[in-house]
């Protein structure tokens, strides 16, 4: 039963450079359902966070959104975002569609208390509302995400990495949106909080029936929580699929590389290869496939024409020519 | 007219000592520099003050010191094609002071701003190297010379040593030099402090010491190397702002007075009444002169500056 | 926190006694301060004589500085040379002059300076910015002075708009009202350049600082949430810019007693530039030392006002 909350097509962002645009994001495309989580898993440097920055049109001024169309449904029917006027996105900003960035020190104004922020994006989108009104669901928020409401009066610097993580989400769920992006919410923190705050995710999600694009590197992270995948190289969408189905048979020899690169707790004592080479660079792409030079199943025909995406099993995309792939993992794999 | 640092390096021998390796590396460092507007302006404008201190005295028509200049038939006249730049009270050429002030605000500002580095530097390294009470007592000091506000300072100090003119080498000038580059030094000192800071963690001092290496030769080794590149920066700082020093200095009389440096100058017109008088060619040619100057200074660091800030910054 | 409050007082409270101690040994490091009551015109050998013994320049080094530094923090420094004034009063008669110009043009160009740095910050690398910040590296490239006599020059003497010379028309007996009026009047032109020159400063780093905190994560989540560009810098970009700020405006004040004093002696303003001014000329030493107390104080009080201020707005520095 598609649902799609959020439609991106054939996205490509870049800035401008010598002989034309160099491109980060290079034709990306996803559907993410009502109530799924989608993770959006790549190296450091894929475009990943460009691509959320895009959707949400805040990204940085030397980039621009070359092409592309991004469509949310909302209660009131489709927004085209690409289209929107600055003015129109901050309508959309937040009710529909947040954001939650690493929850760095940086994330939140340091001389701002909590109560505050969170309470001054509620306000924003509900000019009408009152302040005592506001001051409960600001308390309520942070005890959803597992703070005492006692806090709610702190400054960000009081709380720890993980907490700050969590003021972050309870900040994005202020205006009760649709979809919230998650950029790498459990990069910076060590591996047991890591666990709650995705277990806080999911709980959420269940509850609030919200979408969630989850973006990160971390592989481990997307099998826990994320029901679907796209897996993202060198600015496009490489392959995508039902979790399960990608990490068990994946259809792409880089996401093959990837899963290859996590050691199995009980598998092999082996130092798992590493991926030769380095990502491409943007203002200089190899022809034909980007992964071309880096792939051990490469072979001519990958250096000519687009690579595109097409359905190699149910529900699953790959842009490899030579899918389906009957090989497994190279090494190791995730469970 | 471009110099390649091959045509240098060839002019030197083909043997790299240590002096053609640093003026290739000068040569790069310039060029780098010029290549952007800002830096043109400002190397530019410095050259022709470099220029107008070496053959001022050449090229002036006149002596100001000479008794056959003095005219008073023909004083605070505007300019015209005799005296280019008019005459001052004493109907003495002011072109020629003009000339001759390049040489004087050149020198000073070089040598106390060459000093006030030294001098930073030095405590900077120190500081930070040796921590513990050395660099607490240094900080304080640093900071209470940091606090100080300068006018007064400055010209208290000058005021004392008025009377020791004439054992302080360079007399009035010397005096000048000393006072600006006594309450110079200490903003070096912070930003080598704390460079110096962060090269001690590093294990190659540790390993230094371990190998018996004094003091000194660490510093000499490997700390003032990785020094250097924030003191050259910082040293273009400090020469342009003690060239306003000298100018302010000089505007309070305690230049010397057979100097025609561009700051005395203005002094000298104020006094003679040149404002009152209407007398712009008198003041505004030193002024604009001093302000192009400094501001070429500022331009060039803004150019070092903006060439070692990361480029990610931009996207 | 009280701890932190107290270990300021006292930096602010040693780095004081620091310049008291500094004043006198400075003083007679550089000559015999008995030589220098040979400037005093008129005297006769027992008159010397006498002051030497009443100002206990006869005692030794050590009593001398126990005296001084009594006389100072019982407000009664010395005597000046050339008015025989204490010089207590002559600083006295000089300071609300000098007010009179540095806190309206202070005000200004934090006003202005604020605005501009704003300006420069949001529209970095682009022709706005270039020309703002042109213009504010030229106007800190020019000695005070100058600047000062420009103003006179196109203000005063071709356009003829204001007054130039002292801080009223000579000779007047005005009161009330019309004597404002006349103050004013001459006040504007020096108030003008003390503005610009102090803008300088202000706006570059305004814009440095701004330009700093323009570019935060914490902007992006402010953009993020919802808040257009203007209102995400009000809220967010300039409360934080302003610390560093206060901190600057400090250290800027000490500037200005700098600025002050060209600018008070191309105007003959009778503030304490001018006093100084005359005071060098005037190999007036108490008077200079006394300039350099006051102010030297006045700089270290700022200072920790600064830094309370600061910890004040600053969460993160209570914590510490």
């Amino acid at each position: 039963m598609s649902d799609p909350v959020l439609t991106v097509d054939d996205l490509h962002v870049g800035y401008p450079g010598e002989e034309g645009d160099i491109e980060i994001v290079t034709g990306v495309s996803f559907e993410l359902q009502r109530g799924e989580a989608l993770g959006l898993a790549g190296e450091s440097g894929c475009g990943k966070t460009t691509t959320a920055l895009a959707i949400m049109k805040l990204l940085a001024p030397g980039l621009r959104q070359i092409s592309g169309t991004v469509d949310l449904q909302t209660a009131n029917g489709v927004v085209h975002l690409q289209k929107r006027t600055e003015r129109g996105m901050r309508d959309v900003r937040w009710t529909e569609i947040s954001l939650v960035f690493q929850g760095a020190i940086g994330a939140l104004d340091p001389v701002q208390r909590v109560s505050r922020q969170i309470g001054d994006a509620i306000r924003l989108h509900d000019p009408e509302a009152d302040r005592t009104a506001v001051r409960e669901r600001v308390k309520e928020l942070l005890e959803r995400v597992g703070i005492s409401g006692e806090r709610a009066s702190q400054y960000p610097h009081e709380f720890s990495g993980g907490m700050r993580q969590r003021v972050m989400i309870a900040l994005a769920l202020a205006c009760e949106p649709e979809v919230i992006i998650a950029d790498e919410p459990t990069t910076a923190l060590d591996v047991m909080t890591q666990a709650q705050v995705l277990a806080l995710l999911e709980e959420l999600r269940r509850d609030l029936g919200l979408a969630l694009l989850l973006i990160t590197h971390d592989l481990a992270v997307i099998a826990e929580t994320c029901e679907r995948v796209a897996v993202m190289y060198a600015g496009s969408i490489v392959e995508t699929g039902p979790t399960d189905a990608v990490f068990a048979v994946p259809q792409h020899p880089y996401t093959q590389r990837l899963l290859g690169a996590f050691p199995l707790v009980g598998g092999e004592r082996a130092l798992p290869p590493a991926i030769p080479g380095t990502p491409p660079d943007p203002a200089d792409p190899p022809s034909g496939c980007r992964f071309h030079p880096r792939c051990h199943l490469a072979r001519e025909a990958c250096w000519h024409g687009e690579m595109a995406l097409r359905p190699v099993g149910d529900d699953h995309d790959s842009a490899c020519l030579f899918a389906p792939l009957q090989q497994t993992a190279v090494a190791g794999g995730v469970r | 007219m471009a110099v390649s640092s091959e045509t240098v390096a060839q002019l030197l021998g083909s043997e790299r000592g240590p002096l053609a390796r640093w003026l290739v590396g000068a040569v790069r460092v310039v060029r780098a520099i010029g290549r952007r507007p800002l830096g043109a302006f400002g190397l530019i404008t410095i050259a022709i003050v470099v220029a107008l201190a070496l053959l001022g005295p050449a090229l002036a028509p006149q002596d100001p010191l000479a008794s056959s200049s003095f005219d008073f038939a023909n004083r605070m006249q505007s300019p015209s094609s005799a005296h280019w730049l008019g005459t001052d009270e004493s109907g003495r050429d002011l072109f020629s002071q003009f000339l001759l002030g390049a040489r004087v605000s050149l020198i000073v500002g070089l040598v106390a701003g060459i000093a006030s580095a030294v001098i930073g530097a030095a405590v900077g390294i120190c500081a930070g190297y040796f921590g513990g009470w050395a660099d607490r007592g240094l900080t304080f000091l640093d900071d209470w010379f940091l606090v100080l506000p300068f006018v007064p300072f400055a010209v208290l100090m000058a005021a004392l040593l008025q009377d020791d003119a004439e054992s302080i080498p360079g007399g009035q000038t010397g005096i000048i030099v000393l006072v600006l580059a006594i309450t110079g030094w200490a903003g070096t000192t912070r930003i080598v402090r704390a460079q110096v800071l962060s090269l001690r963690e590093r294990q190659f001092v540790e390993r230094a010491r371990s190998q018996g290496a004094s003091h000194v030769w660490i510093m000499r080794r490997h700390i003032l190397p990785n020094v250097m590149p924030i003191v050259w920066a910082n040293t273009v700082l400090i020469v342009a702002l003690s060239v306003l020093g000298e100018a302010g200095l000089s505007y309070f009389g305690l230049g010397d007075p057979d100097s025609f440096s561009w700051g005395t100058v203005l002094y000298n017109g104020f006094q003679a009444g040149a404002i009152n008088q209407g007398a712009w060619w008198y003041v505004l040619p030193p002024g604009i002169a001093i302000t192009l100057f400094v501001l070429a200074f500022f331009a060039v660091g803004q150019v070092i500056d903006e060439s070692s800030t990361p480029q990610a910054r931009r996207l | 926190m009280t701890r932190l409050i107290a270990q300021k007082v006292a930096l602010a409270l040693i780095t004081l006694a620091f310049v008291l101690t500094f004043n006198f040994f400075l003083f007679r490091a550089v000559g015999d301060p008995r030589d220098d009551l040979l400037r005093v015109p008129h005297m006769s050998a027992p008159e010397r004589a006498h002051l030497i013994h009443a100002r206990g320049l006869d005692r030794s080094e050590l009593d001398q500085y126990g005296i001084y530094v009594r006389n100072t923090l019982s407000g009664q420094l010395e005597t000046s040379y050339h008015s025989g004034r204490p010089v207590t009063d002559v600083i006295g008669e000089a300071l609300p002059n000098t007010l009179i110009l540095a806190l309206p043009a202070t005000l200004l160009a934090a006003l202005l300076g604020t605005w501009m740095g704003i300006i420069s910050a949001r529209r970095r690398g682009g022709t706005a910015d270039g020309a703002l910040t042109g213009s504010a590296l030229t106007l800190y490239s020019m000695p005070e002075q100058f600047l000062a006599i420009v103003v006179v020059l196109v203000f005063s003497i071709w356009l003829k708009a204001f007054p130039s010379q002292l801080s009223e028309e000579p000779g007047s007996s005005a009161t009330g009202l019309s004597h404002v009026w006349d103050v004013t009047q001459h006040a504007v032109l020096p108030v003008l350049t003390l503005t610009a020159s102090i803008l300088a400063s202000w706006s570059l780093i305004m814009r440095a600082s701004l330009t700093e905190t323009m570019h935060a994560d914490y902007m992006t989540t402010a953009r993020a949430v919802g808040l257009s560009p203007r209102r995400a810098v009000l809220r967010h970009a300039v409360p934080n810019a302003l610390l560093p700020v206060i901190a600057l405006t400090a250290i800027s004040l000490g500037y200005v007693v700098g600025g002050v004093i060209f600018i008070e002696s191309v105007f003959s303003w009778p503030g304490i530039g001018q006093l100084t001014y005359d005071a060098l000329l005037n190999r007036d030493l108490p008077v200079l030392q006394g300039v350099f107390l006051l102010t030297s104080a006045a700089v270290i009080l700022l200072n920790l006002v600064a830094d309370l201020v600061i910890m004040a707005l600053d969460p993160r520095v209570r914590a510490t």
